[in-house]
């Protein structure tokens, strides 16, 4: 909060024309100038917002795409129940409503002198600067895996080419075969994801090649929804998919992808399809502009969501460390809205409200069968972001004449409408 | 800016900011647009989840405290709802009820 008073002064005496230095924008009258990096969930939201709380702003959006493909319901194309088209946005929306879009590649920031060079050495100069850039993969986290690598054992956990590769391989994978899902520890985008992509795989191995198996090999011991995953497994899939967890020997020692075996603690395995999600770090500009703590992701002031590391710079979505709040989509959205609102009232000389911190995570196990988690969070500068205590949690244990697995199936598929509307529509 | 904003804003500079921090709690608006992630931008949803766009205020405060108290049976809401006051629910309700 201290940096908030501080810029709260600042603004407050370039309104009243005392003319502070190195503030451009705001001392040519102007409403302010933010650059967002990462048009994905949270940094397109983060620019949505800024321009629907203050029309004034000018807001540039750094993406190096000319579309985003979503993580979320990628796990439903890999299984064949949607098309890559389906989960493709373009950034027309964004563009329409005032953005400036600029394709390219943030290679440095210069927190100092407020600005950011692109691949091709344009500087984008900034009031304050918004990184939003998901996450890197640690290939070298795995032994024996790699980028090359990955174009045999797919990752599919940047949503994309890898996300067909994966198709394609299950597509051509024999009846009987095993697929196995090598997970990795916390925390990694996406915590109830490696479990919902083995259900939705199950359920297409169950309709094309019921001989099949799934091996999940986790780091872990314990997985989000992990009750109702492993409940629905057995109702709808029984026999199909093993979970070792980490202290069975689940933990990935080395993956040989020309001999397409996967080595650990439970033996010496092989896959007639090899899916690695690697562990994973904050985006790689966050890393080279020197964001990032000791564990590879951005600290952030919890009630602003501005970074522990440089002066008015804040983090979103996956690269943040958002204390209780994971890796979502639905975080990514929420945080966006907190950031956009708390630029808007210290550009404006405001003062900043706590954030509404919340997260929304439904996954489907078949297309008709879906569950979720949920949470409502509290921040506060000296505990962080942590759980609303009593609220939040998963779906109930055992159905009721509601049908909740179907209709948590039909939620799944709005929330998917209702945010990619909200973000990029 | 009137004088009720400006005493706010001047309490701000003079407490530590610790305090000012805990005093200032999320505003309706905030916590109304985190329910966009499944009820639509601007509460517009295509369905089947709930438009909040066009609703009256006491109806969303009636239906948020009977998903709170599990009054109304539901699948997320009744976990959602328990994580806000009720004087949290009316600050919601009131910015929802200016959505058209």
């Amino acid at each position: 909060m201290i940096t908030t008073r501080r810029s709260l002064l600042k603004t407050a005496g370039a309104a009243a024309g005392l003319g502070v230095v190195g503030m451009p924008a705001l001392a040519q009258g102007a409403a302010g100038k933010v650059v967002v990096i990462g048009a994905g969930f949270g940094g397109a939201t983060t620019a949505r917002y800024l321009k629907r709380l203050n029309a004034a702003l000018d807001v540039t959006l750094v993406e190096r795409d000319d579309r985003f493909i979503t993580c979320p319901f990628s796990n439903y194309v890999v299984a064949g129940f949607r098309k890559i088209e389906d989960i493709t946005h373009g950034f027309d929306g964004l563009r329409k409503a005032g953005i400036n879009v600029v394709k390219g590649e943030a290679t440095a920031i210069d927190t100092a002198g407020r600005s950011v060079t692109l691949g091709d050495g344009a500087k984008l100069s900034y009031d304050k600067l918004v990184v939003a850039p998901g996450i890197e993969l640690n290939f070298a986290g795995v032994p024996g895996y790699s980028e090359a690598a990955a174009e045999k054992l797919p990752h599919a956990w940047k949503a994309g080419p890898q996300t067909l590769l994966l198709r394609r391989q299950l597509e051509a994978m024999p009846d009987g075969g095993t697929f196995i899902l090598c997970a990795p520890g916390n925390p990694f985008r996406c915590p109830p994801g490696p479990y919902e992509r083995v259900s939705v795989v199950a359920w297409y191995l169950k309709n094309n090649k019921p001989k099949s198996k799934i091996l999940v090999l986790d780091a872990k011991d314990a997985f989000s929804k992990q009750g109702l995953f492993q409940a629905a497994w057995e109702s709808e899939f029984p026999g199909m998919i093993t979970w070792i967890s980490g202290k069975d020997g689940g933990k990935v020692e080395s993956v040989d992808p020309a001999a397409m075996t996967v080595k650990s603690g439970f033996g010496n395995e092989t896959g007639a399809v090899i899916n690695v999600i690697p562990p994973q770090r904050a985006g790689a500009i966050a890393q080279a502009a020197g964001l990032v703590a000791e564990n590879g992701w951005c600290p952030v002031d919890p009630m602003t969501f501005a970074s522990a590391k440089a002066q008015n710079v804040y983090i979103v979505g996956d690269a943040a460390i958002a204390g209780a709040m994971p890796k979502s989509g639905s975080s990514a959205n929420v945080q966006g809205k907190v950031v956009a609102a708390a630029i808007v009232a210290i550009l404006a000389g405001k003062a900043v409200d706590a954030p509404a911190l919340l997260n929304i995570c439904y996954s489907l196990v078949t297309p008709d069968y879906g569950i979720s988690t949920t949470d409502v969070y509290q921040a506060s500068a000296d505990k962080g972001i942590t759980t609303t205590p009593n609220a939040g949690g998963v779906s109930v244990k055992t159905p009721t004449a509601l049908n909740e697995r179907k209709l948590e199936a039909e939620y799944t598929v709005n929330w998917y409408k209702s945010i990619t509307s909200d973000i990029w529509a | 800016m009137d004088i009720r904003v400006s005493a706010a804003v001047l309490a701000a500079w003079l407490m530590p900011a610790a305090v000012w921090a805990q005093t200032t709690g999320p505003s309706g608006q905030a916590m109304a647009q985190t329910c966009y992630v499944c009820h639509g931008p601007e509460g517009k949803s295509a369905g089947p989840i709930a438009p909040l766009a066009g609703l009256p205020k006491d109806h969303i405060i009636r239906q948020m405290t009977e998903f709170k108290t599990d009054r109304r049976p539901g699948t997320i809401m009744n976990r959602i709802a328990k994580g806000y006051s009720d004087e949290q629910i009316v600050a919601i309700a009131d910015f929802i009820a200016t959505l058209k």
